[in-house]
């Protein structure tokens, strides 16, 4: 079923009864052209790329739980391309321009809304980085401008500009940056796939691998054995834990991030707003919440809720920022469990197993890249080569050398 | 969350720093694998063998046993062995 106007119009008037799933249930079949492992937008993307630029048929998705329960639908769903080094630039700087044109892709309304993205500088020396920063994005082609002091406060007036403890100097605006509504970017992708004859199977845990001669030959799951000649890993945050079922060590530490949601307010944050001063973002949904997050707990955890502790740096963090949000109640939190690489970059990459690929280690950043991440993945399953725009998320960067540390804290875990 | 350091007693979790999973402990030798003990990490669903640096306590390197789904953690040993 084509989405358009006419359309929730006509089913308006008929009491929308021509409203159909959004995918089928379907069962799994003994083999496939291709599994995905992971039922997230990742792995969702993959599947509807193999279909869509490959024309691959029989493509199976494989989730442990539902669609929309993982970290496709625990995040703050922010998209931009801010990035400076090479390899990540070129690759998000792609995600932004798919997002773009993603909802009429899709057909589906993602309620894309590139209403610009300010992160904050705090010294000088912030302030040439960002400027440095800025200067990178422009070279790729993306945009950005490095706002003053009464630039940014013609903006956002609501701060407080006049603290001593962290001053705020001005801001690098990116105006193309945003929000996404992360659930219906599940749904979207789902649903496209679903309508290209991919097998979207729900409750269906891989337990297991099935490799012969250093070659995978399909997966035993919760619902039977799966036979396909290439399988593809998506299960940020739980890719350890898999990889491991394949008898793989990955360079991954899996910890939780969390996010804070207030009740719905009046719309006055227009922008999605980052702190230079600490690991603090914010932005205000079309509903009216604000959404906003933190850095990790700092100590690996499965648990899929936060630590105190960080909740009330957060808080402080908020409330150094922007004391004018001090009375909004917080409705809810959450936490969601984040594969962190060493170097903060993610893997989309081979494994040492032939016809088994792995991506993963997506740490803070995830849902921003899931079209590029799917359309890349799919490109590496289908084709054995690594897309030009992910030829450096190497699993085997970390012995070659060839990191990509885009916060230059040095590519050891422990340090981000 | 509260951890039980050998020296100090139980205290606050923001007194200690995660410093890795206690298999860094095992350095390889010279010539040996040091990319997989830098980089590959003991990272499971479950009980975690693991090091604390009680770093606005006493300045131990402490090693225990958390379970990272539940987070119960065993009191912590000094992981040089007892003191």
């Amino acid at each position: 079923m084509r989405y358009s106007g006419f359309r929730v119009l006509a089913e308006g008037l008929r009491g929308g009864k021509g409203w159909q799933p959004f995918w089928r249930k379907a069962a799994p079949a003994a083999e496939y052209d291709a599994i995905v492992i992971g039922g997230g937008g990742h792995g969702l993307a993959t599947a509807y790329y193999l279909a869509r630029e490959h024309g691959l048929s029989r493509v199976a998705v494989l989730e442990r739980g539902w669609i929309g329960g993982g970290n496709v639908g625990r995040n703050t769903t922010i998209v931009r391309a801010t990035y400076m080094l090479p390899g990540n630039q070129e690759f998000y700087s792609a995600a932004l321009k798919m997002w773009q044109t993603l909802a009429q892709d899709l057909n589906f309304n993602l309620m894309y809304s590139p209403r610009g993205l300010l992160m904050l500088f705090h010294s000088d020396g912030q302030r040439d980085a960002f400027a440095r920063r800025g200067n990178a994005m422009l070279l790729q082609g993306d945009d950005a401008q490095l706002l003053d002091r009464a630039g940014l406060r013609a903006l956002v007036p609501y701060l407080d500009y006049d603290q001593t403890r962290f001053a705020v100097h001005g801001a690098l605006y990116h105006p193309r940056g945003g929000t996404v509504r992360h659930d219906a970017v599940a749904w979207a992708y789902a649903r496209a796939a679903d309508a290209r004859g991919v097998d979207i199977i729900e409750n269906c845990e891989v337990t297991g691998f099935d490799i012969a001669q250093g070659r995978v030959g399909g997966v035993q799951t919760t619902r039977g054995a799966i036979r396909a000649g290439r399988v593809g890993m998506v299960v940020a945050g739980r890719s350890s834990e898999l990889a491991a079922r394949a008898g793989l060590r990955l360079p991954v530490e899996s910890h939780v991030l969390q996010a804070f949601v207030t009740e719905g307010l009046k719309p006055f944050m227009h922008q999605v707003i980052s702190y230079g001063m600490g690991h603090f973002y914010i932005s205000q949904s079309d509903k009216g919440g604000l959404v906003f997050g933190g850095d990790i707990d700092f100590y690996p955890s499965y648990a899929q809720r936060g630590g105190l502790p960080r909740a009330e740096q957060v808080m402080q963090a908020a409330m150094t920022l922007m004391p004018a949000i001090g009375r909004a109640r917080v409705l809810r939190s959450w936490g969601g469990i984040m594969d962190m690489t060493p170097d903060g970059s993610p893997v989309i990459d081979h494994t040492p197993i032939d016809g088994l690929f792995v991506n993963a280690g997506w740490n803070y950043g995830g849902f921003k890249a899931t079209p590029a991440s799917g359309l890349c993945m799919a490109h590496l399953m289908a084709t054995g080569q690594p897309h030009p725009l992910a030829a450096r998320f190497r699993l085997d960067r970390f012995a070659s050398g060839a990191v990509i540390d885009e916060e230059g804290t040095g590519a050891t875990h422990h340090l981000h | 969350m509260r951890l039980i350091c050998p020296l100090c007693g139980a205290r606050d979790r923001r007194e200690f720093t995660w410093m890795g999973a206690a298999s860094l402990l095992a350095r390889p030798p010279p010539g040996g694998d040091f990319v997989a003990w830098l980089h590959e990490r003991d990272n499971p669903a479950g009980p975690l063998d693991e090091l604390w640096l009680h770093e606005a306590g006493c300045g131990a390197l402490l090693r225990g046993r958390r379970d990272t789904r539940s987070h119960d953690c065993a009191p912590l040993q000094l992981a040089g062995g007892s003191a």
